[in-house]
């Protein structure tokens, strides 16, 4: 059996709210709330980045696992604001947890699914009797252009994932894929700040390939909506999620745990990372846990999770997500500005 | 390109600034971070092997740094501090995550991992532990 | 007595936009050969105490520059143990004499700090502090002296106002001091007022940036009085080193080598503190003046501040604490520092020092640190 065998999270204290960046361009902040459906979203601080954000996720998931890092033999961290374009983060990750030389890494982009992308490539590895465990990372310090719709759910934000098969605390029943060359949200290289194609990201984009994937999901494992207790989509903001899952007949209260955009924003490849994390930490044993990931460009990753009884007392002394969502500090606009280094 | 733009130099220490690797003397059992090349109390007789410690300590005392070195003017003000770890030894660092009444001789911190300086646009991220009150 | 002073020389110290590191040696240079009577050609070596020309000029190897530009061939060293350098050049001097090498040699301390930017500087400076485990984090110097100022208030309860008194003193002994920096009188309000640094310390807490020379022509005691009437002996010389950065230091409020350079100082003049009539000490911050006075025996542990609100330390006090104006006021080119304060107490050993002159000063003493205190260097002079 295939599994989760430790996971943990780390979310950047300081938050900005909708209403300080609407009243910098003018706009009516209780429109952006309403049509986002999100109240404030994370800033990391000037010495934060998706390295050290990675960094402090993988701790606490080590910290779950009970696992000596040397028997870590794949890290893979997704992103798309790794701190360098040439030079992987997945190694300064591996020497600051005290991994071993003998691991392979790479690090991974797919807008904000790469770290899904990463739990699969970690899956297959195991499977393949190639490795022990292997971590997997989404973790991002999102970009936006200011002005842009997009500053008010860029957020900084990560969660980590030790897969393996001894002491799981949760089973990775199954996992199923729909990708596409779908243009709905980019950025050249070079160019400081991504381009995104407006309401083209809706239905040709995100939904069609949530849906898609949850569905072929379902169809792959034959489960059934009522067989699951817990869903976590990805969280492009507020809305999207709560449509996709109404869409797909799935209860909106299922989503509740995991519905951190409301309160940290769009943590891109930490977005539906996260989601799962809060979810676990509340979920209890034999529970059932639907997750879909989107990146655009575009691609959904979905997994049908089960909790096993290991959860409770291994999940006990690790950091809540819910925990680094309430212990935050606020900043001025002109304060976030300067933090995300755009003056 | 001075020693700020060396790679070798802040290479060499990444383990012991990353994961808080010190030295320990099993001749006398002293321990040491930052770490020892040479047992400073046995010095023939010290034989020193690795040791990780604890990420837990406490503030001995700080300040707030204002006026800034080369590199670090984007951060002012930020504070440093010298910290006692839980398992003796006594190390410099940043505190961040601090509020007005954090700063206090005797308040307790853990290590986190954090940026320390980031040789302009084209040079490399130096990264290390700083110290967050908990 | 076997070494004597027999000439001084200091050039002003300031922001001297016009004048090289050489030229600053030079002048001071000059000026202590004339001040002794002596030709060029009778040095016998040279020490030169300088820091860092290396990062701030770009220029090493600097005694051969300065022996060379004095048109001299002699042996020329460079000392460097940091703020220390000055003191440290003076007595590697003196132990040129005592070995018996030389019979006159020439002790200069030199620094040309202004032509980088302040917070090149501040780098610069850090130098003297540990480069991998303190001034990776962004330490700087100002922060290390606060770190152990904060420690003082929590053991001693020294306040900030007596750590002022020590900037208002020392501006006020540099109001009467021709070659001082900052000739302006200051109030403990200055102090408080002024931008913040490191917490707690203020900018009128921290010496300044300053480019500047001193020098002092040293002699075998038997041939002093063959060029001047009032020779000032070096008595007793001490020096100690401590750990480098100041988180491995068994106090944060004892500089351990000051105390132990003191002692010995004490030991081979055959003195004790109480005979000592004036100090110059190393008050790179004003913390650091208060934590000298007790660790060189002027007071007990703790009480170094107390010294200020009764004005001990005051020109005419029970034991005048750097009646120059100290490293505050006249200004702190590292390498020059050491010198320019053993060139002080031998003008107020002999008379010279004008409106600052203590009375009947007949034993003097200089006390130079390097970093946070991992260098000490004391001399004791007298008439």
């Amino acid at each position: 059996m295939i599994g989760i065998v430790g996971y943990g999270g780390h979310i950047p204290r300081f938050r900005i709210k909708v209403e300080d960046i609407a009243a910098v361009w003018g706009a009516d902040p209780n429109s952006i709330k309403n049509g986002l459906n999100i109240e404030e979203k994370s800033v990391p601080s000037i010495d934060e980045d998706t390295a050290t954000i990675s960094v402090e996720a993988a701790l606490n998931a080590l910290k779950m696992a009970g696992i000596d890092p040397q028997d870590i033999g794949a890290i893979y961290v997704g992103s798309e604001s790794h701190p360098y374009a040439v030079k992987p983060t997945s190694t300064i990750v591996g020497e600051a947890i005290g991994c071993s030389s003998e691991f392979t890494a790479a690090d991974t982009e797919f807008a904000c699914k790469a770290g899904t992308a990463g739990i699969q490539m970690v899956m297959g590895l195991i499977e393949g009797g190639y490795i022990k465990y292997g971590l997997a990372i989404g973790a991002d310090t999102a970009q936006s252009k200011p002005g842009d719709a997009l500053e008010y759910t860029a957020a900084a934000g990560g969660a980590a994932f030790i897969i393996g098969k001894k002491d799981i605390v949760a089973e990775i029943e199954g996992t199923y894929s729909f990708s596409s060359d779908t243009p709905d949200f980019w950025r050249r290289d070079t160019i400081e700040y991504p381009s995104h194609g407006g309401r083209f990201t809706g239905i040709p984009a995100y939904f069609k390939h949530v849906i898609a994937s949850t569905e072929g999901l379902m169809k792959k494992l034959s489960l059934k909506e009522s067989d699951f207790d817990y869903a976590v989509f990805h969280m492009p903001n507020g809305k999207f999620p709560l449509k996709a899952a109404s869409i797909l007949g799935i209860d909106s209260k299922k989503l509740t745990p995991g519905f951190v955009v409301k309160k940290i924003g769009n943590t891109y490849s930490g977005s539906s990372l996260l989601g799962l994390a809060a979810t676990l930490d509340v979920a209890k044993p034999s529970q059932r846990i639907l997750l879909t990931s989107y990146g655009s460009g575009a691609g959904s990753d979905s997994f049908s999770i089960k909790v096993t009884d290991l959860i409770e007392e291994k999940r006990k002394n690790v950091k809540k997500i819910q925990e680094y969502i309430d212990n935050k500090e606020y900043v001025t606009y002109s304060q976030y500005t300067k933090l995300r280094g755009k003056i | 390109m001075g020693h700020e733009s060396s790679v070798p130099l802040f290479w060499r220490l990444i383990k012991p600034r990353y994961q808080l690797i010190g030295t320990k003397c099993k001749t006398c059992g002293n321990v040491f971070y930052p770490p020892k090349y040479l047992c400073p109390v046995c010095r023939k007789e010290g034989v020193l092997e690795d040791i990780k410690f604890k990420k837990t300590g406490k503030i001995l005392t700080f300040s707030i740094v204002r006026s800034a070195p080369t590199g670090f003017d984007k951060e002012t003000p930020y504070a440093v501090a010298i910290i006692e770890l839980d398992d003796g030894p006594k190390l410099t660092s940043q505190i961040v995550d601090w509020k007005e009444d954090d700063l206090k001789i005797g308040r307790r911190v853990e290590a986190c991992f954090r940026r320390i300086y980031t040789d302009g646009e084209e040079g490399i991220i130096n990264y290390g532990l700083k110290f967050r009150p908990v | 007595m076997k070494v004597a002073v027999i000439g001084v020389g200091s050039t002003k110290f300031g922001e001297h936009w016009e004048k090289n590191l050489r030229q600053l040696a030079i002048e001071a240079g000059t000026k202590a050969i004339l001040d002794a009577g002596i030709r060029g050609r009778d040095i016998d070596a040279m020490y030169l105490g300088n820091m860092s020309a290396g990062r701030f000029i770009g220029q090493e190897h600097v005694a051969a520059l300065v022996s060379g530009e004095l048109g001299l061939t002699i042996p020329a060293v460079r000392v460097e143990g940091a703020c220390a350098s000055g003191g440290l050049a003076l007595r590697q001097g003196v132990f040129s004499i005592l070995s018996g090498q030389h019979d006159i040699v020439l002790v200069g301390g030199a620094e040309k700090m202004t032509d980088v930017m302040t917070d090149g500087a501040t780098s610069c400076l850090m130098g003297a502090a540990d480069q991998e485990w303190e001034a990776y984090y962004g330490v700087t110097f100002p922060s290390l002296y606060a770190m152990i100022a904060r420690r003082h208030m929590f053991e001693f309860g020294t306040t900030r106002e007596q750590m002022a008194k020590v900037a208002v003193k020392n501006h006020h002994n540099g109001s009467m001091n021709p070659i001082a920096q900052f000739t302006n009188e200051i109030t403990v309000e200055d102090v408080l007022n002024s931008p913040m640094v490191a917490d707690p310390l203020t900018l009128y807490d921290c010496s300044p940036i300053t480019d500047g020379a001193a020098a002092l022509i040293i002699c075998k005691a038997e041939l002093a009085k063959k060029y001047t009437d009032n020779p000032v002996y070096i008595i007793g010389t001490g020096q100690a080193s401590d750990t480098l950065a100041l988180h491995d230091r068994k106090s944060l409020t004892t500089l351990d080598a000051s105390v132990k350079a003191a002692q010995k100082a004490y030991k081979e003049a055959g003195i004790t503190p109480k005979d000592i009539d004036l100090a110059e000490v190393h008050d790179c911050f004003t913390i650091a003046e208060i934590v000298a006075t007790e660790d060189l025996g002027f007071c007990k542990k703790g009480e170094g501040g107390k010294l200020l609100d009764e004005g001990v330390t005051n020109i005419d006090g029970k034991i005048p604490i750097n009646t120059s104006g100290g490293l505050k006021a006249v200004g702190h080119p590292v390498g020059a520092t050491g010198v320019k304060q053993a060139v002080e107490i031998v003008l107020q050993l002999r008379g010279q020092a004008g409106k600052r002159q203590v009375k009947d000063a007949k034993i003097g003493l200089t006390h130079n640190v390097g970093g946070s205190g991992a260098t000490a260097v004391v001399h004791i002079f007298s008439r």
